[in-house]
């Protein structure tokens, strides 16, 4: 298949007068990661959450692997989907939170097995051998019967993971998943998703993790004030950044030795 | 005058009976209350800004009037608009309506109480909005709204009292008889409140059971 896996055409979102996206054009492939940097309030967060539908943009479209995400055209114009169809497009796409969002009344296997019980209708038993697998995927096997309570940080992004993993999205959208978590524990996580970019998942990962970024990544785009100012592979953003403002900001993770490109 | 809570005590299936209406109405009502509330709070979130309005005004209005005033114009006032109820179902409805009122703003500030990431989550794992309340809202928020709704039930329990003006059978007014009977007023005041705040013990230590087994079940 030749079509992108998420294809986003003229894009633009406000809130109240204020613009945060402007006719945002992008194409994310298949089987790729891309990252979405920028500094704070650039719109890399809100782009990801249109991307999911858990915002709604003013104009322009945004088709997940060719269906319109949220809209439908029809012959009166377009309208939007119902919730039954929002959430069949939504299908394709697992979503990972910076804040986990994990339910606290609810196990870690209870987390990840919540959709196959009652999305897919499928028995408790085999919900939870399904989710079983999952967590074994993140390494958390052994933490399936704890509540995310007991659970440090990193664990309990890991079991976001699986939760999102659950019902087999062919995208991954991630919102600054490391982002609420120490130095330490920002590892772990990154191994998981290094691991699923291995495995050809298509990825969008909005990060402030610019090492992440540029030995994962295999496209980067760089907002600025709701302007995707550009994108390209990490090897051309990175190594010769032609754009004073990315300059700019990049410097500041030098600044602070986080900077890792080779 | 001498004081003899024995004239009272005499009159014990009278008073069992009383308590019984009590109890009925009370049980009842609050969980009416309850249902009714939770549905009013569930639609005011979710209804659009209309439904809000519309809902918002009754509600208002349960809570800026007494229940003494409500239960007045509900049975009195009933027949001129060809509602027609007897003490009992007049008593039961008005307690439902007006315990309703203050069970959906206890129910708003549950689902207040719930980040709203937590019911993105669902979205996104495809849950529809039916299986978000009844699977992450409602466990989410029992914790939080168990103290109040126990308080909330203790006070529509000493309101049943006021239903002894409409004529309901219920304790006070099965009492307040007998006491009026026997003259022995001070005495039925005495053993009314003794009953009255039993149940209300009995009440709280229900509640304190509840609350320990949700507490264990949702580990926050």
């Amino acid at each position: 298949m030749t079509e992108s896996a998420i294809s986003i055409r003229n894009l633009s979102k406000q809130f109240g007068d204020t613009l945060v996206l402007r006719d945002i054009n992008l194409e994310v492939p298949r089987g790729q990661v891309s990252c979405l940097i920028g500094p704070s309030g650039s719109g890399k967060s809100t782009l990801l959450r249109c991307m999911a539908f858990l915002e709604e943009a003013n104009a322009g479209t945004i088709l997940i692997e060719g269906e319109p995400m949220g809209f439908v055209e029809g012959p009166n114009g377009r309208r939007k989907q119902t919730p039954a169809e929002l959430r069949k497009t939504r299908s394709r796409i697992g979503m990972v939170f910076q804040q986990f969002n994990l339910w606290p009344h609810m196990t870690a296997l209870g987390n990840v097995s919540a959709s196959l019980r009652r999305v897919r209708r499928m028995p408790r038993r085999e919900a939870e051998e399904k989710a079983m697998a999952q967590l074994e995927k993140v390494d958390l096997k052994e933490r399936a019967h704890h509540y995310p309570s007991q659970l440090s940080g990193g664990q309990q992004q890991r079991v976001a993971i699986a939760r999102a993993l659950a019902l087999d999205p062919t995208i991954m959208l991630f919102d600054e998943p490391t982002s609420a978590l120490d130095p330490e524990l920002t590892g772990e996580v990154l191994n998981v998703m290094r691991a699923l970019a291995e495995e050809g998942m298509t990825m969008v990962v909005v990060t402030h993790e610019i090492g992440f970024a540029a030995s994962v990544g295999h496209k980067v785009c760089f907002l600025d004030h709701g302007k995707l100012l550009f994108h390209d592979t990490p090897e051309k953003v990175f190594a010769a950044p032609r754009n004073p403002r990315l300059e700019q900001f990049l410097d500041t993770y030098l600044d602070r030795g986080a900077f890792l490109v080779q | 005058m001498s004081f003899d809570i024995a004239v009272i005590l005499a009159k014990g299936p009278q008073i069992l009976a009383g308590l019984g209406v009590t109890i009925l109405i009370w049980v009842a009502g609050t969980f009416f209350a309850v249902i009714l509330g939770f549905i009013v709070a569930t639609a005011r979130r979710y209804g659009g800004p209309l439904v809000n309005l519309v809902l918002a005004i009754p509600v208002e209005v349960l809570r800026g009037t007494p229940f003494l005033v409500q239960i007045f114009l509900l049975y009195f006032g009933g027949p001129y608009i060809g509602l027609r109820l007897d003490p009992i179902a007049a008593g039961l409805l008005g307690l439902s309506v007006y315990g309703a009122a203050y069970y959906s703003e206890i129910f708003r500030a549950g689902y207040l109480s719930v980040p709203p990431g937590h019911v993105e989550a669902a979205e996104c794992v495809g849950f529809s909005r039916l299986q978000t309340i009844l699977f992450i809202l409602l466990p989410e928020m029992a914790l939080l709204v168990l103290p109040p709704s126990m308080n909330m039930a203790i006070i529509l329990l000493k309101d049943t009292a006021l239903l002894s003006l409409i004529t309901v059978p219920e304790m006070t007014m099965t009492v307040s008889a007998i006491g009026s009977q026997q003259y022995a007023f001070v005495e039925s005041i005495v053993v009314l409140a003794l009953v009255y705040w039993g149940l209300v013990e009995v009440a709280n230590w229900l509640g304190r059971i509840t609350e320990r087994k949700i507490a264990k079940l949702s580990v926050t």
